[in-house]
């Protein structure tokens, strides 16, 4: 830890200390609208519909999506899902994945732009601060002016939409796990569960530091997304870019001088781009970690373009290749790979969905005992069926048992489980060991739905008895 | 923990704590080695396949959280056991905290059960939602011995038939289950000798209408009736007060072969029911009590 003598630095101007903390430049983004900024509305306003509309809807008597955790049954519209359906859960993630590598090698990181809870949100409260303080100038002179009446007043009720805004996002996260109706009804009452409270106040919180204060930071130190999205990229990777070429040199000119005939690139210098950025980047420095690709620079600079009467595009969504070779290449085997392992994950995922048999059986033979023995010197094995019946009716299930010899079945069959339910069957086979032609042999239990053909499974199990020689 | 290591887990603690901090403090800046070009952001000086580490700073709120995680340290184990012996100030124990959450359990499912508690237990019997709580109560606690269908084993008796060691009635049946039970044969060996354990091993198979020599089980009679007889009864039927089992059925709770049954004369039984009536408590047994009534009678 010590450094070598020669290292010490002499206490004066030539002392070049590095700090490995800094503390975060506010971001006053500017307001411009333009395609890119219309185009994030209208992804992020019916995801946020979607969100919050969601656990209102009712379907069979009950919240259409609904994870209920205590029962473990996860409804989705329709299906109810159980924890033995959660294979699905990891194909669909997968899927998720694959799709994610597929969009990104094309167009790059759409996903940070356009439809991330964390870029949604921040959207939102933006919106907010911009309604309460106004542009960007007037909020950072507000932010420099001493505190008065009209600066409470802003700032207090951007702070308190923010705040509601976060309480509808906590309430409506937990809203998910406890039916909306009934929980709006406790909150309203004050007979809300703690830990449904504990989890809305939690989720108000973060989404209030999240949207309110991190915002880009999240993109920037928390999310590894944003940091292994750039492994996905190639030179024809759609990404915003800035066409040094066309731009550069940059600087300020009267708008009818011929730049061109001064030595000037089509760059004026104006600082817009920088202004609007949400993340607090200059484009033209090229492509950055911290680009969330939305845009907005874009929109931007075309307005200052059009203003100047220079053609668009200055800065675009565009490819690397395509800037530095005139023409870029969409099909490639890194895409078609992506889009084939897509396809196949959809189809197998489709098919494990549609396959899924609302029934599941387990056998769990008795371990206490191998097998017991009749006063008759018969041979019983016993075991417990484990029905669970997953679909939303009644099922009456006729039991068969498969196996090298013919067993006597002592227990009831067939059996009525109610919808939802796990039945336990506690059953015997039975067995004359003079058959045994081995301590050891296979059974097959196989259960159907008296009413529903398609509604069957089985399981293996074995049957011990004693083998003489 | 004696009292040298709790102070050696306290030294730990505090060693671990000033170093962490002065890791923390020490670090916020470093003296760089020359002074970096003019524009350039400053670097590791770690090159990977000519790709170069940038030194860029975290940010400030990093550094407050990792502050922040060394102050949770120490509010915890001044609120929680783990410095050493020191108890905390919260005087949290698992035990405690095992002891309110089965507080917790039982009051959450104490409605379950004071469904059921204005009926008797053979009206229980045949309540089919008494039934299904019955047999998972009687999976998770009774099923290890007696097995999941109740049939027993050796050693463990059937409780599907209805031959009972301490009697069948449903009050007899919650006790057995509440106070649990110590059956007790003693060895007859040394009393009886090896040819009164041949010949009454001979009399029990002709009392219970199995294959026997007649003359032998004549001499076994008399020693029957000699040692036997004041708990199994002069006719062999067994005392339930005492829980000595019938002899003159074919249920053979250590094995039914001439073999065995000499074996249990000569060695005794010990057999133990344990008690569950803390464990369990009386909701649950009632329910219990209700399913193996029920077993008996399918």
């Amino acid at each position: 830890m010590t450094a070598p003598q020669t290292d010490k630095a002499p206490a004066s101007d030539e002392h070049h200390v590095l700090y490995l903390y800094e503390t975060r430049r506010k971001i006053y983004a500017r307001r411009f609208v333009g395609f890119f900024r219309k185009l994030k509305k209208r992804s992020g306003v019916p995801l946020l519909l979607g969100y919050f509309l969601l656990p209102w809807i009712q379907v069979d008597g009950r919240q259409a999506v609904w994870f209920n955790l205590p029962e473990r049954q996860f409804h989705i519209f329709w299906v109810t899902f159980w924890p033995q359906d959660f294979m699905l859960l990891a194909w669909l993630l997968i899927i998720a994945a694959f799709a994610l590598f597929t969009v990104t090698v094309l167009v790059g990181r759409v996903w940070c732009g356009f439809s991330c809870p964390q870029t949604v949100w921040t959207m939102m409260f933006m919106g907010a601060e911009h309604f309460f303080e106004g542009g960007r100038n007037r909020r950072i002179k507000l932010d420099l002016a001493p505190w008065s009446f009209d600066k409470v007043w802003r700032k207090g009720g951007k702070h308190l939409t923010w705040l509601l805004i976060a309480l509808a996002t906590g309430f409506t996260f937990v809203a998910y796990f406890n039916p909306a109706r009934q929980l709006a009804a406790q909150f309203l009452t004050f007979s809300a569960d703690p830990a449904a409270v504990f989890w809305t106040l939690l989720f108000c919180g973060t989404t209030y530091l999240n949207a309110g204060y991190l915002r880009e930071q999240v993109c920037k130190y928390m999310c590894p997304y944003a940091r292994f999205q750039s492994v996905m990229f190639d030179r024809d990777t759609l990404i915003v870019s800035y066409d040094s070429a066309r731009g550069e040199p940059r600087g300020a000119r009267k708008k009818d001088s011929d730049h061109r005939a001064a030595g000037l690139g089509d760059c004026v210098d104006c600082g817009l781009c920088v202004q609007v950025c949400p993340v607090g980047i200059d484009i033209r420095d090229g492509l950055q970690s911290e680009c969330i690709s939305c845009g907005l620079c874009i929109d931007a600079c075309d307005a200052i373009m059009d203003k100047m009467e220079y053609p668009r595009h200055l800065i675009s969504f565009t490819t690397e290749n395509k800037l530095q070779k005139g023409a870029t290449r969409i099909l490639r085997p890194r895409l078609v790979g992506y889009g084939i392992a897509l396809v196949l994950m959809l189809s197998l995922f489709a098919y494990a969905l549609l396959t899924r048999t609302p029934v599941e059986l387990d056998v769990v033979r008795d371990r206490a005992l191998l097998y017991r023995e009749t006063a008759r010197g018969l041979v019983d094995n016993i075991y417990t069926l484990r029905i669970s019946n997953m679909d939303s009716r009644d099922h009456h299930y006729q039991i068969t048992v498969r196996g090298d010899y013919d067993f006597k079945f002592i227990g009831d069959n067939p059996v009525r489980v109610g919808a939802g339910e796990v039945f336990l069957h506690v059953i015997r086979l039975r067995l004359d060991p003079g058959f045994l032609e081995s301590a050891t042999s296979d059974v097959i239990f196989a259960i159907n739905a008296a009413d529903d053909a398609r509604i069957a499974d089985r399981e293996e199990s074995r049957f011990i008895g004693p083998f003489r020689r | 923990m004696s009292t040298f290591w709790s102070w050696w887990v306290i030294a730990i603690f505090a060693i671990t704590l000033v170093g962490v901090c002065w890791i923390l403090f020490a670090n916020r800046s470093v003296v760089l080695r020359e002074k970096p070009k003019d524009g350039e952001p400053p670097k590791t000086g770690h090159v990977y396949d000519g790709i170069e580490e940038y030194d860029n700073p975290l940010p400030g709120w990093w550094f407050q959280s990792f502050v922040a995680t060394v102050v949770f340290a120490v509010v915890y184990v001044l609120l929680y056991p783990g410095l050493g012996n020191l108890p905390g100030a919260l005087g949290w124990t698992s035990g405690g905290q095992w002891l309110v959450q089965e507080k917790r359990a039982d009051e959450r499912f104490e409605a379950t059960y004071a469904n059921f508690k204005d009926q008797s237990i053979e009206e229980l019997a045949l309540d089919p939602a008494a039934f299904k709580i019955g047999r998972r109560l009687f999976g998770n606690n009774c099923a290890a011995c007696h097995g999941s269908d109740g049939g027993g084993g050796y050693g463990f008796p059937d409780l599907t038939d209805d031959d009972w060691l301490y009697g069948g009635s449903a009050a007899a049946i919650q006790a057995s289950i509440t106070h649990g039970r110590r059956g007790t044969m003693p060895g007859w060996a040394a009393i009886i000798g090896e040819d009164g354990v041949a010949t009454v091993t001979e009399y029990l198979l002709k009392i219970s209408a199995r294959e026997h020599d007649d003359s032998q089980a004549g001499k076994g009679e008399q020693v029957f009736t000699t040692y036997c007889a004041s708990c199994h009864g002069v006719d062999g039927r067994g005392n339930q007060a005492l829980g000595a089992p019938n002899l003159t059925d074919d249920v053979w709770l250590y094995g039914r072969s001439p073999e065995l049954i000499k074996t249990t004369i000569r060695g005794g039984r010990q057999g133990l029911m344990p008690a569950q009536g803390e464990q369990l408590r009386e909701g649950k047994i009632r329910l219990l009590a209700s399913y193996v009534y029920s077993l008996s009678r399918q």
